[in-house]
């Protein structure tokens, strides 16, 4: 029984559209145009209890909207939609107590005060009595690792501590079901290895299922064996990390560090040249010719070494989305 | 999950609310200080203007100034109340839709109405709201009433009323912010109608009284409860009263449903 289902989930949003200047103003304030713009369209997709999984696409695509709907913030236009059982948009006492939905760029802590009062009404509105909160929190912060920050006021926290705390009050009610949308935006890289380690653990003792949004590119490929990918509000991949690598870079990239400086011409033939700098060279080769040219390589020039990998998964993701438009393989 | 429990929760949960708005005011003792004076001043101001009815001894609308003072009192503690609840809350929920600060409203398993409504408590009404009731008291006893338990009741009943009617209608204003994101002043619309409470509904020119007891609710607001102290209330008008307050409190839960509906959340 998969605990998240979406099917055929759309929504469209209606917008005024305003040129600029005085005059624009004027006819905008007389004469609305209105235009209705699909954020999300026919979205098909489950997630089995206990899953991590990716969802990616560029801004705009429709992420955070998806999210909102599977959280019950927004009615969906078309389509349906449940969760743990849940249709969200009802927002049921018993569904809100089973999800949560942490926003990198909103908060919920009481700005003056320290992160264990916004707890304390936390642990009141979801119904812990203070033996179970004070239990809970202090198995949070241990995972955390939060100490004394808990008690010092939130707006003198730092960014880093601040989310965490933030995790902390999204969480306290052990939700089943997380919805994270750019949970380590503006951390730093320890700050964010610690969320991902922590994502990690939380999802393993609790068998949480989590589906996560992020800019990072390693919070996907550390925590989320599976992706979605959307573009344009629709669905373009569901499916392992890899297998999107395959479909969108038949090619693998591979670098050679040469005993001396070659001509661009002396590369051609084997592959496209990615760039040439001095003795280090990359050429990206099509997977299927990959061990032959690999040999023809080592045979005809003077290298020193040589590493073949996969270019990384946001070159090809965000190049994908520079071009504008994605071609169906 | 029983509706007691849910009661007991929501109450433990205001509690939480209210001890954390406290705790937050009480982070600035500055500002603490200056909202102390502020309040005095404010009082003071108050006190001067009512000095200024003692030392009249007219009629006004047919009202003894005796009289009167319990509607000015009650117009006081209603005033103090909003101070308390309605500004600070119903204020907040129009930034709350800009900035989309409602989503965490909405995640949580609590009546999102109930949240907006009383999540922050002010102190700085409540001084306003216990000079109120003491006009009140002056007021009855100097007038020469000799108010019956059941007028007392009816009374308080009343001012219950009244309270809820400005609440809804407040909370109505502040609830079209889903719709028109920025809205247009609820706070001083409402505070100019209730200020039209100050005196008794029948000191006003006629037309203005008409206005004030149909269209606009400002007579049940202040004078009728005034009225049910004083026992000097139609049987017609307290039921009015209370059927307006009941209606109101039904309209804007549904306005509220509607608005949810409309909700389209903050970018991001």
């Amino acid at each position: 029984m998969p605990i998240v289902s979406a099917r055929g989930l759309s929504r469209s949003f209606r917008v005024s559209e305003k040129d600029p200047g005085l005059a624009g103003t004027v006819r905008h304030f007389l004469k609305r145009r209105v235009r209705t713009v699909v954020a999300v369209r026919d979205l098909e997709f489950t997630i089995e209890p206990g899953e991590m999984v990716g969802f990616l696409g560029p801004n705009g695509a429709g992420k955070t909207t998806t999210l909102k709907m599977l959280s019950g913030l927004l009615h969906p236009s078309g389509g349906r939609v449940e969760v743990a059982g849940h249709v969200p948009a009802r927002r049921e006492a018993a569904f809100l107590r089973r999800i949560t939905l942490v926003m990198g760029q909103k908060q919920q802590l009481i700005w003056d005060l320290p992160p264990l009062d916004s707890l304390r009404v936390n642990a009141a509105v979801y119904g812990l009595d203070d033996r179970e909160a004070a239990r809970r929190i202090s198995e949070l912060a241990e995972m955390l690792e939060l100490g004394e920050e808990l008690h010092r006021p939130v707006r003198k926290l730092s960014l880093g501590q601040r989310m965490k705390a933030e995790l902390m009050a999204a969480l306290l009610h052990r939700p089943q079901v997380l919805f994270l949308d750019e949970p380590t935006l503006g951390l730093d890289v320890n700050a964010q290895a610690a969320m991902r380690r922590f994502l990690a653990d939380y999802n393993r003792r609790h068998g949480a299922t989590v589906l996560l949004t992020s800019h990072y590119m390693a919070d996907i490929t550390a925590l989320c064996p599976r992706v979605l990918l959307i573009h344009a509000g629709s669905l373009f991949h569901d499916g392992s990390l890899e297998q999107l690598t395959q479909r969108l870079a038949p090619r693998r990239e591979v670098r050679l560090e040469l005993a001396d400086t070659l001509p661009d011409s002396a590369f051609s033939g084997y592959g496209e040249l990615e760039s040439c700098s001095g003795r280090d060279v990359r050429l990206l080769v099509d997977r299927d010719r990959l061990t032959t040219v690999v040999g023809r390589l080592l045979a005809d020039l003077p290298v020193l070494d040589l590493e073949v990998r996969d270019p990384p998964i946001e070159d090809i993701i965000g190049r994908l989305f520079r071009q504008g438009s994605i071609e169906q393989p | 999950m029983e509706p007691a429990s849910t009661i007991r929760r929501h109450a433990r949960s205001i509690a939480r609310f209210w001890s954390s708005s406290l705790a937050a005011e009480m982070e600035y003792q500055f500002n603490l200080l200056i909202e102390v004076a502020a309040t005095l001043i404010t009082l003071a101001g108050s006190l001067f203007t009512l000095s200024l009815f003692f030392g009249r001894g007219q009629q006004l609308g047919g009202w003894s100034w005796n009289a009167a003072l319990v509607v000015l009192g009650i117009y006081t503690l209603l005033n103090g109340f909003s101070s308390t609840l309605l500004r600070p809350n119903l204020g907040n929920l129009v930034k709350q839709v800009q900035s989309g600060g409602l989503d965490f409203v909405l995640l949580k398993p609590m009546d999102s109405q109930v949240w907006l409504s009383l999540r922050t408590l002010s102190p700085w009404g409540l001084p306003e709201m216990v000079l109120g009731l003491a006009l009140v008291v002056v007021g009855t006893i100097r007038s020469g009433a000799k108010p019956e338990t059941t007028a007392l009741l009816t009374g308080g009943l009343m001012v219950l009323a009244g309270i809820t009617i400005l609440y809804s209608l407040w909370f109505v204003l502040a609830a079209t912010s889903i719709w028109f994101v920025k809205i247009w002043n609820a706070t001083e619309v409402l505070r100019s109608l209730l200020a039209a409470g100050q005196f008794p509904v029948s000191a006003y020119p006629p037309a203005l009284r008409v206005v004030f007891s149909t269209i606009l609710p400002v007579a049940f607001l202040t004078t009728v409860p005034a009225e049910a102290i004083l026992g000097l209330a139609s049987g017609g008008s307290l039921l009015a009263g209370l059927v307006l307050a009941g209606l109101s409190v039904v309209g804007s839960r549904a306005l509220w449903r509607l608005a949810l509906r409309h909700y389209t959340s903050a970018s991001s």
